[in-house]
């Protein structure tokens, strides 16, 4: 009888086990959502951001670098604070902005109203739903180094109180503003429209380059973000890196880069240009490489990091004088007389005129200024001779081609194009920055639409001989057709960065030489009318005793406003070592303003010094139309 | 004297001092693993964690074992009242001396350390019944017998419940088990099974449809008896009462949920039946032992690599829910091996049980199978939602010194009557 109980017992036992490792079998093996839950439960991705790479200028200096911001961090639950006002002060706050801060991170706040949103069921002030008091929330962010420095020491009497040091972009000058551009959170379109691409590799709240070198150069840059998996306990503490470190992968720091700009070039250019507005690009001629770029009127780029940053953007975009539209990439002007150089380079080359060919001064059809009655191509350079450059496009565009003189001027205007385009004119110029312009040299079918097909002819459009009318140039284009010039038939395109990881490789096409289609010689010939400009012409405000610099001067109607004054110039006359356009804004002729500017640019650089201190005080003071 | 020693020596049954010394090691292993902290990476030997602690009672219990073995089996026949009283006044005792811990007050606090005596009634309470119905002539079917024994249960169930530990008290239940396989009726067990069943049905199901179910398939019961029987008189009687028995039960749940049952007991009880309706709530504990089990897999993630446990999201994750830790670790295979050396190790006690020459040693022995087997079926039934969460420890693999040596006492007393049988007679 027993027995039968024993077995009784025995198959309980049994059963139980039976049931509990069925049961077991189905949470266990066959039902793997647990597994996603504890997951979820307990492992945090935590993103590990690389050091962004640095930017250096031409001699090492530090253009763009990082620095260690601190977050005070606060934990509600571990916090203890005996005096709150000592707290305060220690904090440099008042008591009702760290009442704020606290409710803050605790509460939700009407966006609107500023007030704590009482819950309407419980009639409590709503909590956040991401609010624990085990979690560190930012109390304070973004300290600088001075500022965490005075509350450094006092920081441990605080418990619950800690730092976190994080990194943010610093520029220990203020110069290049619009060139180095800035970083920001990314935005939600950007987001997307990668996501589209295929690529994750940011999240929201991520920073990346948002303008300027910081945009193009952002893959370089950024580096490779890391992943680590840490695990966290109930209360979201973290517990240690998970499986001891090996699903995580290592962040690989960004590139540094390394800038073609002198600093000590650039920041020159921007002291002589301070307070006016307009544009300074200088360029290597031999290697493209940039050496200064500066668009005025600029902004400290340190405002555009750290806390200050959206409130300062906001500021920056409503101002009037656009401090942040770059304007060597942007700013399209006629080119005024400096285009004479491409006019006669390019009728010299096709045979058109010849290095004695004479036109006279014939002040009919457009003025012109000093005492001469006609000229020769290079007295027509060194006095700038708008008559001579009427009859020299005229001949460009009046070939005898056809009997129709509208179909004559179609057929010359076609010829001539292309030949002005070799010259980087009309052309986007592959600077490697963000967002940079056409200018516009206007085609036969811009002045088809104007003025009606067979409708326009020469005398309609004989302006752009003069490099006026319709057509616009880039200060970048400009300090581009310096450097043809300069190197006698070939440029490489402008560019900022002429090494990437190290000084040695620098982006492909930086090394690729575009040749002008016209013969040396010519470039020669002008090159010595550039000199004279300089010595005895319409640039003498640009003379130097020292360096042989060639020029040419500008001045550009400008239907809105004052004339503007243009320079383009380089030196030294044998193997120039700079190349440099001048533009400014409203400034009037190219030989008062543009020209003594561009000439201390080139001393400053070519010398380190400059001759002539009253011309700097001058240029510095910039009343350049009495 | 020599000569007894020897015998003694041999008739200890090593296989279930084997069994106890892995079964204490392996939990001492995950008491270890469920408070490790892997960013401190502390030693297994740290006194300042639970595992160091554990090491320190089971020294201590080793201590205690050689003590148990070394004392005549007859002084357990003679003092078994003795101590029983001795435990009962203790029980007493910590209701006016005791400190209360989370709504409970059933802890001695001596310093740091704290002794919970409910743990000692369970060996003194079965050293007593033994020792009553050892008797030979004593009868269980008898009035006064039945009366006795109530009584010898119901004391330590009374006081332990007013200490506010119904766990604890759950689990002098098992003496049913016992009291069955000595002769008593089979009847309480089926109805507290039956009532059990019941409880868990009203519950889920809507009560009406309960009664018109059960007094339809009654109905068809009696039908039956009317139709084929002669005698149809006392059956439907027996039916009815059944009935009016069933419905009875149906409709006290409302009142023993919500009137008998303290709140964290009727949470407790819903969280079983629906453990995702309140999940933040009573359901946490369900829910996060079942993920923390449930992300083992087969293999486990392998001893120390447990995320949910460590990490807090199971709660008393050393102590009541350390099946959690087994079940994340080692996976279905942990859980199968610990599952199965318990299962052996029942198998074994009750063949030990059943080869006693004396009837109290017997009895004994049937006390500690179903007092481990109350304990097996309750704190893994829990773990796994298949049982409402009570606070009753994982013999020897929970953490705490009051549970663990109150099971070994329990243990190895029996295994004293067994290496002693040779001296009875």
């Amino acid at each position: 009888m027993r027995e039968n109980k024993i077995r009784t017992i025995q198959f309980a036992i049994l059963l139980v086990a039976v049931v509990y490792l069925i049961k077991l079998l189905f949470i266990q093996v066959l039902n793997s959502d647990y597994q996603t839950k504890a997951f979820t439960n307990a492992i945090k991705r935590v993103t590990v951001y690389p050091h962004r790479g640095t930017i250096k200028d031409r001699k090492d200096r530090i253009l763009v670098s990082n620095t260690p911001v601190f977050d005070i961090i606060y934990t509600p639950r571990k916090t203890k604070i005996d005096d709150t006002l000592a707290f305060c002060e220690v904090f440099g706050l008042t008591k009702s902005e760290f009442i704020a801060k606290i409710n803050e991170i605790k509460y939700e706040i009407d966006k609107k109203t500023g007030q704590i949103v009482i819950d309407k069921k419980t009639g409590k002030k709503k909590i956040k739903d991401t609010y624990s008091s085990f979690k560190p929330n930012v109390f304070m962010g973004q300290l600088t180094a001075q500022e965490f420095a005075l509350i450094q020491d006092r920081l441990v009497d605080y418990p619950g109180f800690e730092v976190q040091a994080r990194s943010v972009r610093m520029y220990p000058h203020k110069s290049m503003a619009n060139a180095l551009g800035y970083i920001g959170e990314i935005g939600k379109e950007k987001l997307d429209k990668l996501a589209e691409q295929g690529n994750f590799t940011y999240k929201p709240g991520d920073y990346i380059g948002r303008s300027g070198l910081e945009q193009k150069y952002e893959d370089f840059l950024k580096g490779q973000r890391g992943t680590k998996f840490i695990m966290t306990d109930v209360h979201g503490l973290e517990r240690g890196s998970f499986g001891d470190g090996k699903y995580d992968t290592l962040s690989v720091a960004g590139k540094d880069l390394f800038c073609s700009v002198d600093l000590e070039l650039q920041q020159y250019a921007e002291y002589l240009i301070a307070g006016k507005t307009g544009s300074i690009v200088a360029i290597e001629p031999s290697t493209g490489e940039i050496l200064a770029f500066v668009s005025s009127p600029s902004y400290d780029p340190n405002i555009l990091r750290g806390k200050e940053m959206k409130k300062n953007y906001a500021a920056l975009l409503k101002d009037p004088s656009k401090p942040l539209f770059v304007r060597p990439l942007n700013a399209s002007y006629p080119p005024g007389s400096t285009f004479k150089l491409v006019n006669a380079l390019i009728a010299l080359n096709e045979g058109l005129i010849d290095t004695s060919t004479v036109f006279p001064c014939n002040r009919s059809v457009v003025n012109c200024h000093g005492s001469h009655s006609s000229a020769n191509v290079f007295e027509s350079i060194r006095v700038s001779c708008n008559p001579y450059y009427v009859a020299v496009f005229k001949k460009l565009l009046n070939r005898g081609k056809s009997t129709s003189y509208f179909r004559d001027t179609e057929i010359g205007f076609d010829l001539w194009r292309p030949a002005v385009e070799q010259f980087g004119i009309g052309q986007r110029l592959d600077v490697d920055l963000p967002s940079v312009g056409k200018g516009n040299l206007p085609s036969n079918k811009f002045y088809d639409k104007i003025y009606g097909d067979n409708r326009w002819a020469f005398s309609t459009i004989y302006s752009l001989g003069l490099g006026q009318g319709e057509m616009g140039v880039l200060p970048i284009q400009l300090a581009n057709l310096a450097a043809i010039i300069a190197n006698k038939g070939y440029y490489i395109t402008p560019h900022l960065i002429n090494g990437i990881g190290d000084r040695r490789h620098r982006l492909k096409k930086y090394n690729q030489k575009h040749y002008v289609n016209i013969k040396p010689e010519y470039f020669d010939f002008i090159t010595r009318a550039m000199e004279a400009v300089v010595q005895r012409g319409t640039a003498t405000m640009a003379r130097s005793k020292n360096i042989q610099i060639c020029g040419k001067t500008g001045t550009a109607q400008n239907p809105h406003g004052k004339d503007n004054s243009l320079f383009i110039g380089f030196a030294p006359m044998v193997q120039p070592k700079i190349a440099i356009c001048v533009v400014l804004e409203n400034a009037g002729w190219g030989a008062t303003a543009a020209a003594p500017m561009a000439s201390l640019i080139i001393q400053k650089y070519l010398t380190g010094t400059i001759e002539n201190q009253q011309r700097e005080d001058y240029v510095v003071k910039g009343v350049f139309i009495e | 004297m020599r000569r007894q020693h020897e015998e003694f020596t041999e008739g200890v049954d090593w296989i279930t001092v084997l069994m106890f010394v892995v079964l204490a090691f392996l939990g001492w292993c995950n008491i270890y693993a469920a408070v490790y902290d892997p960013s401190l990476k502390q030693s297994i030997l740290d006194f300042s964690i639970n595992s160091g602690k554990q090491l320190l009672w089971l020294g201590c219990a080793t201590v205690l074992i050689i003590f148990l073995m070394l004392i005549d089996y007859k002084f357990y026949d003679a003092f078994a009242y003795v101590i029983y009283g001795l435990v009962m006044l203790t029980l007493v005792a910590v209701l006016i001396f005791g400190r209360e811990v989370a709504g409970s007050k059933s802890w001695f606090e001596v310093g740091s350390f704290r002794i919970q005596p409910a743990e000692f009634a369970k060996f003194s309470t079965a050293l007593a019944v033994s020792r009553y119905l050892g008797d030979i002539s004593i009868r269980i079917d008898q009035k006064k017998t039945q009366m006795v024994l109530a009584g010898l249960v119901g004391l330590p169930v009374a006081l332990i419940m007013l200490q506010g530990d119904t766990g604890s008290a759950m689990v002098f239940c098992t003496f049913f088990i016992v009291f069955y396989l000595e002769g008593l009726t089979p009847l309480p067990i089926i109805m507290g099974l039956i009532s059990g069943f019941l409880l868990i049905l009203a519950l889920l199901v809507e009560k009406i449809y309960l009664v018109i179910g059960f007094s339809t398939i009654a109905s068809f019961i009696i039908g039956g008896i009317v139709f084929y029987k002669r005698h149809v008189v006392q059956p439907i009687i027996t039916v009815v009462a059944c009935l009016a028995f069933i419905i009875g039960v149906i409709y006290s749940v409302d009142y023993v949920v919500y009137n008998v049952m303290k709140p964290h007991q009727q949470g407790r009880v819903k969280a079983l039946i629906n453990p995702d309706g309140d999940p933040t709530g009573y359901g946490w504990n369900v829910t996060q032992s079942k993920v923390a089990i449930g992300s083992g897999g087969f293999w486990g993630k392998g001893f120390l690599q447990g995320t949910q446990t460590k990490f807090d999201f199971v709660p008393e994750q050393s102590t009541d829910f350390i099946f959690c830790t087994i079940g994340e670790e080692h996976g279905w295979f942990g859980t199968l091996v610990v599952i199965s050396l318990f299962v052996a190790f029942m198998f074994r006690l009750l063949y030990l049980a059943e080869r006693q020459k004396i009837k109290m040693a017997r009895i004994y022995g049937y006390c500690v199978v179903c007092i481990f087997f109350f304990h097996f079926i309750v704190n893994i039934g829990m773990t796994i939602g298949l049982f409402p969460v009570v606070g009753i420890p994982l013999p020897f693999f929970s953490y705490g010194g009051s549970s663990l040596w109150s099971f070994t006492i329990l243990l190895f007393i029996f295994l004293n009557f067994d290496a002693s049988k040779k001296q009875m007679l």
